[in-house]
């Protein structure tokens, strides 16, 4: 019983550690901002990483939700005789619900786990206190870049997958289920708001863009130098950035629509 | 140097086609282009009972939606609900007289307010009354209505 009680404390302690050494870090990173963005070369570099090489995963994923989407859509709206409806409720679950999760969720897995091990690797092949000797910081130079450049895409990886997800929607409602074009285009620009649908839903993939990122470097930048410690922050990264991603978008959702 | 370009050529792409992305969700799946509209002129109209009738809900006459309800309130003293509506500056020769009701669109669809056009020379201004109006139908009132009707139909 007191070993139980025990390990739960120590448990919630790291935690805190953890959370606490995190809070510490994005501060360092923030405080290196404005120096990285003397070197936009660095930056355009990660946004290529993290962003081009994201978008075939994000587009084709985006495309087959959409689709999905329409598929049960349409079985669940003809039930009331309101197909028509399939471009509002297609449009509002991907520009609010699925556009920033699902891609944050996405970004974890393509692009956050090759930041952390990439970092990760650096420290555990010296080369981060290679660059320290040299009078180089190693947060201004290897972990800020990274950071923007993930803060960057999201949004936009967001935005695309939203857009293919609403051609998918279009392409099975619309081409294979016959559902009528004009009120399929028409009903959706009637019920979806651009303040409260369209930039809450830019507004969420920004800030999961910032958690997304952060947890990412974070565990690189404090893997234990070891194979084993790179894989773990990998591992660690994709869990994290999956929970608080998932938790992030409870309070958002509440806050926004403010009803809770 | 070669690599630094292709680099940067998809980069360039890809933010590209991201603001592209931006642009499409916003004026081509909402109703962003009635923002634009702002310009236009304000109505008021008081209610005994809005129903579900909520900001934003539109305002049509004809069936064409010629504005947008901007605010809906209640007023204390009076013991009201006050509607204030956004007319598009275009539709500015609607008879001062005209009567504003509260319908339904299709069996689940909002509430909007319908404008039902007078016979006066006189047309509405900006921030000018809505003197004519019917409330929204109470589903539960037409029934205790009906069913009252019925309990004397059968008294007699």
């Amino acid at each position: 019983m007191r070993r139980v009680l025990l390990d739960t404390v120590y448990a919630v302690q790291e935690w805190l550690e953890t959370f606490g050494a995190s809070q510490i870090f994005l501060m360092r990173v923030l405080a290196g901002c404005p120096r990285a963005l003397l070197r936009p070369g660095l930056i355009v570099r990660q946004v290529y990483a993290s962003g081009v090489l994201s978008l075939a995963i994000i587009g084709i994923s985006g495309l087959f939700v959409g689709m999905v989407l329409a598929l049960q859509g349409y079985n669940s709206l003809e039930r009331f005789g309101a197909t028509e409806s399939l471009g509002v409720v297609a449009a509002l679950a991907l520009v609010r619900e699925l556009g920033p999760v699902v891609t944050a969720l996405l970004f974890a897995g393509r692009a956050g786990t090759a930041l952390a091990s990439e970092i990760g690797l650096m420290r555990a092949t010296d080369q981060l206190s290679g660059m320290e000797m040299m009078a180089v910081d190693p947060v201004t130079r290897v972990v800020v870049p990274r950071f923007i450049g993930g803060i960057i895409s999201m949004p936009l990886l967001a935005a695309i997958f939203s857009a293919m997800g609403i051609l998918g929607a279009w392409l099975v409602g619309v081409v294979l289920l016959g559902v009528d074009e004009g009120s399929f285009w028409s009903s959706m620009r009637e019920q979806v708001d651009y303040k409260d649908d369209v930039l809450s839903g830019v507004l969420k993939s920004f800030v999961f863009g910032i958690a997304a990122s952060l947890l990412a470097v974070f565990e690189g930048y404090n893997s234990i130098p070891t194979a084993e410690g790179v894989s773990r922050a990998t591992t660690r990264t994709v869990v994290l950035t999956a929970l608080s991603v998932l938790i992030l978008n409870f309070m958002l959702t509440a806050v926004l629509i403010g009803e809770v | 140097m070669r690599q630094t370009r292709a680099v940067e050529f998809g980069t360039g792409l890809f933010v590209f086609m991201g603001i592209v992305a931006l642009f499409f969700l916003t004026t081509r799946v909402t109703n962003f282009d009635s923002y634009e509209g702002e310009k236009g002129y304000t109505l008021m109209a008081r209610f005994d009972n809005v129903g579900s009738l909520k900001e934003r809900s539109p305002v049509s006459m004809s069936g064409v939606t010629i504005g947008r309800v901007t605010s809906v309130e209640f007023d204390g003293e009076e013991l009201e609900a006050v509607v204030h509506m956004r007319i598009n500056s275009q539709y500015d020769m609607i008879p001062d007289d005209s009567d504003a009701s509260i319908l339904t669109q299709g069996i689940l669809g909002g509430q909007y307010v319908g404008l039902e056009p007078g016979g006066s020379p006189e047309y509405f201004a900006d921030s000018d009354e809505i003197q004519f109006t019917q409330s929204a139908l109470v589903l539960e009132q037409l029934i205790s209505k009906y069913l009252f009707s019925q309990a004397e139909d059968s008294e007699e």
